[in-house]
């Protein structure tokens, strides 16, 4: 679960980081009297989107008077900004963050992440700030200095020093990030935090170390434990059908093509998307109904698949290991009917009872094709639907 | 033989009185699994499914001389049952529950490196001999005793393998489900590893999936040290970037860990890879003639 750059922000000046004075806004009136309210002469009105990329997309800008925040507000409140990683429909801005201008002398670059290959959280710094990192640690390397923080040892006064030398600080300002690095992974710890990110991170004029930005992604599976950052998720920011799926217990990510999949297992659920595509058609969603796929969650997962209007075929590809594959057969006879499907509905069942399953679908008088096996499947929902998108 | 369980292995379930404890321990039995005791903290000294309940892990496990522990507990408290589990000295815990925190995982690995004691999943249909043991949730009727050794990281993806090697009358020596999460126990290189040295498997089938660099590291193992063919499959191809497909450990982040990389790493390891999930039995019945 991500949070919003101010959500990130309150939640690190609570843990001592230092962040620029700001207040986060839902009207172009309120903008401006938080700039009023912050004082000072520069401001930055920033667009509250979950994704990066913001500065070239025009979703951050200066101004020099209080009128300035409020139109810069004006042009962003309401709007769908779109970056280079928000998708093509782009996110809805429906705050904007102004924050007092900073004086910026350098733009440094971290990060913490659970780093998955160490089993350990890793700390990633660089003295190019600013610039996606990405790029930065594909043509340069040798520019990112990481450290591994021991789970019982914790972070080490070497491990600061390596990180601090790496980036370039005098004494002060090392002192100083030490200061931000231990508060950022108490902070990783306390809030199940998979991904803490600041890009930049800045030195100012009068050399204070200062979180210009911040990203703060939240772990889904800790989230019970994280009642207060649970409540934080604006599910505005997030795919209309991905959200209702979660609501029900469902995985599904939307996907550009024109074949719906409904499958048991992620892993399965990837592997018939892949089936798609090698046979000529592009799938239109991932979606895994999970081990135990009810009759109420199979027509949950029509429901959703029938919201995109690109849908031209639905295949249904389920493993029955101790589900029964007659009783899955049920399920999807009972959620195409009342689901009202007009678009043909590819079948493959497979383990437990799969003769009965297979009858039952036959029997349905609906436009259900039951297919022989995973190629037969693929085929036949690439075929009806048209070739592919 | 085998790898790591048998028809001899004795087996405590960790969790054994809650719904997905008790269902799937009543499979495991009729399976003929050799499920000695149930270990549910509050409930020490009542039965369940006919078997002993005990307060703790240590008890079960001096009480019945078992090795093994299947844990079903609910996801908040797992990282704390498989840690009784390794503390009391059983050789082999199995987690099948989903959900555990990430966090909670980098701790219990960094205490499972001193110790030793294997650990397979979380998030996983966990480990299967067939005709021998059942410790997990995978369908033990589509299994058949044979010489094929497989390792996936998905639930269902085992079962394509299993049911496909079954049809062709290949049959499996083990199967291991490793789960899908970021920080799990046994890897691909661990499993490749006993079935090389198992001298009743002939071949093995890995199963991947997009997400970390697990099966780069095993792609390495299998070029320098596996002399027995592999088949190899990942899921993923179509998976956009900086999603998690369902798996909490199946995203490609930062541009690494996408089924491409993961397929050219395997091919340049001769690994005998298969882009439809449909030729995995196919495949590896090829690779043994």
């Amino acid at each position: 679960m991500n949070l919003h750059e101010y959500q990130s922000k309150a939640l690190f000046a609570e843990y001592g980081v230092p962040v620029p004075e700001g207040r986060v806004a839902q009207s172009p009136n309120e903008a401006a009297r938080a700039a009023s309210l912050l004082g000072g002469g520069l401001w930055v009105v920033k667009a509250q989107v979950h994704a990066g990329g913001r500065g070239k997309a025009g979703g951050v800008k200066l101004a020099k008077s209080v009128a300035e925040v409020e139109a810069h507000a004006k042009g962003m409140l309401g709007t769908r900004l779109v970056t280079h990683q928000s998708g093509a429909e782009g996110l809805p801005v429906d705050h904007v963050y102004v924050e007092a201008g900073s004086d910026i002398a350098r733009e440094l670059y971290l990060s913490l992440l659970v780093d998955r290959g160490a089993e350990q959280i890793a700390i990633m710094a660089s003295a190019a700030g600013g610039v996606d990192i990405e790029e930065v640690a594909a043509k340069t390397p040798e520019k990112i200095f990481t450290v591994h923080v021991h789970p019982a040892a914790g972070l080490q006064d070497f491990q600061c020093r390596r990180l601090g030398f790496g980036l370039g600080l005098d004494k002060p300002e090392q002192a100083e990030l030490a200061r931000i690095l231990r508060a950022l992974v108490r902070l990783m710890h306390e809030c199940d935090a998979g991904l803490v990110e600041i890009n930049p991170l800045i030195v100012t004029g009068d050399g204070r170390v200062v979180a210009l930005d911040a990203k703060i992604n939240i772990e889904e599976n800790a989230l019970y434990r994280q009642q207060r950052l649970a409540g934080m998720r604006d599910a505005a920011q997030e795919d209309e059908r991905e959200r209702r799926a979660r609501e029900h217990d469902l995985n599904y990510v939307s996907l550009d093509g024109n074949i719906a999949c409904m499958v048991n297992g992620a892993g399965l659920a990837m592997a018939t998307m892949d089936l798609i595509q090698l046979h000529g058609g592009e799938p239109a969603n991932f979606l895994d109904v999970g081990g135990g796929a009810t009759a109420e969650r199979v027509e949950e997962a029509f429901n959703i698949i029938l919201t995109n209007a690109n849908v031209k075929a639905i295949l249904v590809n389920i493993f029955g290991g101790i589900v029964r594959c007659d009783l899955i057969a049920e399920g999807v006879v009972a959620a195409v009917r009342k689901a009202d499907v007009r678009v043909p509905v590819v079948v493959r069942l497979e383990g437990t009872n799969v003769g009965q399953g297979k009858q039952l679908l036959a029997e349905s008088g609906l436009k259900i094709i039951a297919a022989d096996g995973l190629t037969d499947a693929a085929s036949k929902a690439v075929e009806l639907a048209g070739g592919g998108s | 033989m085998s790898i790591l369980v048998d028809a001899s292995t004795r087996i405590i379930c960790q969790g054994l009185t809650g719904r997905q404890g008790s269902f799937h321990t009543e499979q495991c039995l009729a399976y003929g699994t050799k499920v000695v005791a149930g270990v549910t903290p509050g409930r020490g000294g009542s039965e369940h499914l006919g078997l002993p309940v005990y307060n703790t892990v240590r008890e079960a496990k001096d009480e019945t001389g078992a090795t093994v522990s299947m844990i079903y507990v609910p996801a908040p408290f797992a990282a704390d049952a498989v840690l009784e589990a390794a503390d009391a000295g059983l050789e082999l815990v199995v987690c099948i529950t989903e959900g555990v925190p990430v966090l909670d995982m980098v701790r219990v690995k960094a205490v499972l490196r001193d110790l030793d004691c294997r650990l397979i999943g979380p998030n996983c249909p966990g480990i299967i001999t067939p005709g021998q043991c059942k410790i997990g949730i995978m369908p033990g009727a589509i299994h058949e005793p044979g010489r094929i050794g497989i390792v996936s990281r998905s639930g269902t993806l085992t079962y394509e393998a299993v049911s496909q090697t079954t049809l062709r009358g290949l049959g499996q020596s083990t199967c291991v489900g490793i789960g899908g999460d970021p920080v799990r126990g046994m890897s691909f290189i661990d499993c490749l590893e006993l079935f090389e040295a198992d001298p009743d498997t002939d071949g093995m089938i890995m199963v991947g999936e997009i997400g970390g660099a697990d099966e780069e590291a095993a792609a390495e193992y299998i070029a320098a040290h596996v002399t027995k063919p592999v088949v190899g499959y990942i899921a993923g191809v179509t998976a956009p970037p900086g999603k998690r497909m369902g798996h909490a450990g199946a995203i490609v982040a930062g541009g690494k860990g996408t089924a491409e990389e993961k397929f050219r790493a395997l091919d340049r390891a001769g690994v005998a890879t298969v882009r439809s999930l449909a030729d995995l039995g196919e495949a590896i019945a090829q690779a043994l003639r």
